[in-house]
């Protein structure tokens, strides 16, 4: 018999698969983030102490990211300024993703009037826009880190509110969960075996993907002014500062830090997106 | 009824499948991968004016069958063989071309619909006219409300309708539906396979994917049986009707003594999964007939005015 | 009073009425029905007729807004097993697909080595994923899991119309003789009047929100 071979789907012309490309990028992000946080967060003073006589330097083999206006070096502001904005936004990211839990389960378990006030919450928070609803938040507090911090944890937990309320209620509603209650299973049963294991994976995602919002919002209301204090090494502050000498042709100033802030919340980005497709047992084989 | 109008027009399949071979690379343990064949060396054509039901069991790849047609099968997937449809070529780029217009496709489930769209507006897409879609409503039973409604709110029967109209909002040539009647009472059933035969009195084909054998053998011209991922037997439907006896295959033998109807005996064993098939004849555990040549390759070959893959049948 | 009757343990719906919402109408009205252990009673009709709503009652998986279903002349128990146990037309969405199969059928009571082989499951099946398994060898798992001692009414909605014959008639088989041996009283939901003929006792059918008798059926 002869055999016509033709109209092939050439999906595995990649010689390693899906999953573990998918497992040594998570690796490789997690490594540059993590780096980037420690050396940031154990970084001392006076590594980008002022030095005038190296002012507005242009990137080159000493300061690979040039210096500033007052002869700091970029590299190592701008990884201390991203490294701070990581702080303030793994604190906010924790205390909203908490709120987001409590509020989400509670709307999902206790249904009635909780889940009413939960929406009507969610609603409210998500019909101010989140600019306004961050400075407002940051400028009532006084601004500065605690502000800041607050600003962003209280604005982050609308959207994972919602998408834990679903979870929770969809597997309380799936066939198998009715079907675990008639079988004499308890309430703490299920939710042990059933509600969390489906929640689980849905909301860490949830939290990851929060990281790169509350990094962004840090720096967009420090940009601002409403954040943190101009003295902070922080990328809000260093963008902000930068503006001023983007006229005169000191390009450097804006574009390392910009490029440093966008990989990491890219990064994070795809870090999430990564771990939902890995795990949703449907497309796991793809 | 009016089975063969097409019989002046010549006989020249609209799709003709040789030889196909469907095979996915799956996740075993951890990160090792696997690939796993579930079509082999598929044979089937369909005429205009005809309609040929695939019937077999649930996890026969009989879906997959579908989706390689149309080509939109996943991305994990791998095809070999060949497929001509009005005797030319037939690739992924023509596939892409054609699909929703010279070939309409009917789905198995709703999920296949636009969560957030309304109906009315779905069925006409982007080339229907609107006295189109609402002559088809009227004929499918679907009132205005239908078309306002978005498709979580559609019951079984109803979104089984909208998917039937929704292919025939374009003039097709070939219709490919997959399980078109399950969720659908025995009245409806009919009603909606009737429809599918006064299509094929139009001159179009159409491939009806089901596992419910009894009403297929009804509307079908001929029926091609599907068993652990190939066709085993291709017989006129009158063949099923006509009794066990008239069948080739013992899986299409025993087929028919497990119909409620009939016998109601269930053969034994179960089909054997895609990763672990035997050499050769792919009943063999299950056949009172197997021999020592069972296991050796079995060709497709004609018999009694139909085809059969098994050495043993008269 | 089910002392008086003679009745006494049985499954029971007394005058059940039903909607979803109010301003929807009725899907039943004053339904009564009786399956006694060892009957299996056939429920037919066209789709959206309420077939599967009452199996939900009777099942207590919805309450109904009139009338009540008795268990042994009191109401079903809310807490604990429940010992009437339905089993759905969707096994693939009946079991928690992050759970292998192991864990889904040891979820209401251990089945015994002998069950695993009368309902045709293979011992490998048992490391595999629900996504691994075809609809028919998941449907053999979710009746498997409900087949315990404790169990004394199955109600089936349309169990095997998503499986091919073979399946249908093999299934079948086996429940109808464990169902034989364990008198298990049966409320079968199909809209195939031939595979309520093979299988029921008795067959019911629903129109305009309310039961009639149909001739059919075997003998018990």
């Amino acid at each position: 018999m002869e055999r016509t071979v033709s109209d092939r789907v050439f999906f595995h012309r990649l010689k390693i698969n899906t999953r573990t490309r998918v497992m040594v990028f998570l690796c490789l992000a997690a490594v540059y983030l993590l780096g980037i946080f420690f050396w940031g967060l154990f970084m001392p003073e006076r590594a980008f102490e002022v030095n005038y006589t190296d002012k507005l330097l242009p990137p080159g083999a000493g300061h690979l990211f040039g210096t500033d206006f007052m002869g700091r070096d970029m590299l190592l502001r701008s990884v201390k300024g991203l490294s701070v904005s990581m702080v303030i936004a793994f604190l906010a990211a924790g205390v909203g993703s908490v709120i987001a839990l409590a509020a989400g389960v509670a709307a999902a378990v206790l249904g009635g009037r909780v889940d009413g006030f939960v929406n009507w919450c969610v609603d409210l928070c998500m019909g101010i826009p989140h600019l306004v609803l961050l400075i407002l938040i940051s400028f009532m507090l006084g601004r500065g880190e605690r502000g800041v911090t607050a600003a962003v944890a209280l604005t982050h937990w609308p959207e994972l509110t919602r998408v834990v309320r679903s979870e929770v209620l969809g597997v309380r509603s799936s066939q198998y969960v009715l079907a675990a209650y008639k079988m004499g299973k308890s309430r703490l049963s299920v939710a042990w075996n059933h509600v969390i294991p489906h929640v689980l994976p849905v909301y860490v995602t949830g939290v990851i993907l929060l990281f790169p919002h509350a990094i962004m919002h840090e720096a967009s209301i420090t940009f601002l002014g409403f954040g943190l204090p101009a003295d902070k090494p922080a990328i809000g502050v260093i963008l902000s500062e930068s503006m001023k000498y983007i006229a005169s042709g000191n390009w450097w100033l804006a574009l390392f830090p910009g490029i440093m802030l966008l990989t990491a919340i890219m990064l994070f980005d795809a870090i999430g997106e990564n771990l939902k497709k890995l795990w949703n047992p449907d497309n796991g084989n793809e | 009824m009016g089975h063969n109008r097409g019989e002046d027009k010549k006989k020249e399949p609209v799709l003709t499948v040789e030889e196909l071979s469907v095979s996915f690379s799956m996740y075993r343990r951890g990160l090792k991968k696997e690939n796993l064949e579930v079509l082999h060396k598929l044979s089937l054509s369909v005429q205009a004016g005809e309609i040929l039901a695939v019937a077999g069991s649930s996890g026969s790849g009989k879906s997959i069958l579908a989706h390689a047609i149309l080509g939109i099968l996943p991305g994990n997937a791998c095809m070999e063989g060949r497929m001509l449809y009005q005797g030319k070529f037939f690739d992924a780029k023509e596939k892409a071309k054609l699909r929703g217009k010279e070939i309409a496709f009917i789905p198995q489930s709703v999920d296949y619909l636009d969560p957030l769209m309304r109906i009315g507006k779905q069925v006409t897409g982007i080339r229907g006219t609107r006295e189109r879609q609402r002559e088809l409503f009227r004929k499918y039973g679907l009132d205005e409300d239908a078309e306002k409604k978005y498709p979580y709110e559609l019951s079984g029967g109803m979104a089984r309708r909208v998917l039937i109209a929704s292919a025939l909002m374009n003039e097709a040539q070939l219709i490919v539906a997959d399980e078109p009647t399950p969720g659908l009472d025995l009245g409806m059933a009919r009603e909606a396979l009737k429809d599918f035969r006064e299509l094929a009195d139009q001159g179009c084909a159409v491939l009806l994917i089901t596992h419910d054998l009894d009403l297929a053998v009804r509307v079908a011209d001929r029926v091609a049986v599907f068993y652990a991922g190939t066709v085993v037997e291709t017989a006129p439907s009158g063949d099923f009707l006509a009794g066990r006896d008239a069948l080739r295959h013992p899986y299409s033998k025993a087929l028919w003594d497990a119909l409620p109807q009939h016998e109601f005996k269930p053969v034994s064993g179960t089909q054997p999964y895609a990763g672990s098939l035997p050499e050769g004849c792919l009943f063999q555990d299950r056949c009172a007939q197997r021999s020592g040549l069972c296991g050796g390759y079995i060709p497709m070959r004609s018999l009694r005015g139909g085809e059969v893959r098994c050495i043993h049948a008269k | 009073m089910q002392s008086e009757t003679g009745k006494g343990m049985a499954l029971e719906a007394r005058h059940i009425s039903f909607r979803y919402r109010k301003q929807k109408d009725w899907i039943l009205k004053d339904v009564s029905l009786t399956v006694e252990p060892g009957e299996r009673v056939g429920l037919t009709g066209p789709s959206g007729c309420g077939k599967s709503t009452l199996a939900k009652i009777l099942a207590g998986y919805e309450e109904p807004l009139e009338g009540e279903v008795l268990l042994d002349g009191s109401l079903l128990p809310k807490k604990g097993y429940c010992p009437v146990q339905m089993i759905y037309q969707h096994p693939e969405q009946a079991v928690n697909p992050r759970w292998r199969m192991e864990k889904i059928l040891c979820e209401g009571w251990i089945p015994d080595e002998k069950l695993l082989e009368d309902m045709g499951i293979e011992r490998e099946w048992l490391r595999r994923w629900p996504s691994e398994l075809s609809g028919g060898e998941l449907q053999r798992f979710c009746i498997a899991r409900v087949l315990g001692p404790r169990t004394r009414f199955l109600i089936c909605d349309e169990i095997s119309t998503m499986l091919d014959v073979i399946t249908q008639a093999q299934i079948w088989q086996k429940v109808l003789e464990l169902a034989r041996k364990q008198r298990l009283g049966m409320l079968v939901v199909t809209h195939n009047m031939a595979l309520a003929e093979k299988v029921c006792t008795r067959i019911l059918s629903i129109h305009d929100c309310s039961l009639t008798s149909i001739n059919g059926g075997i003998a018990g």
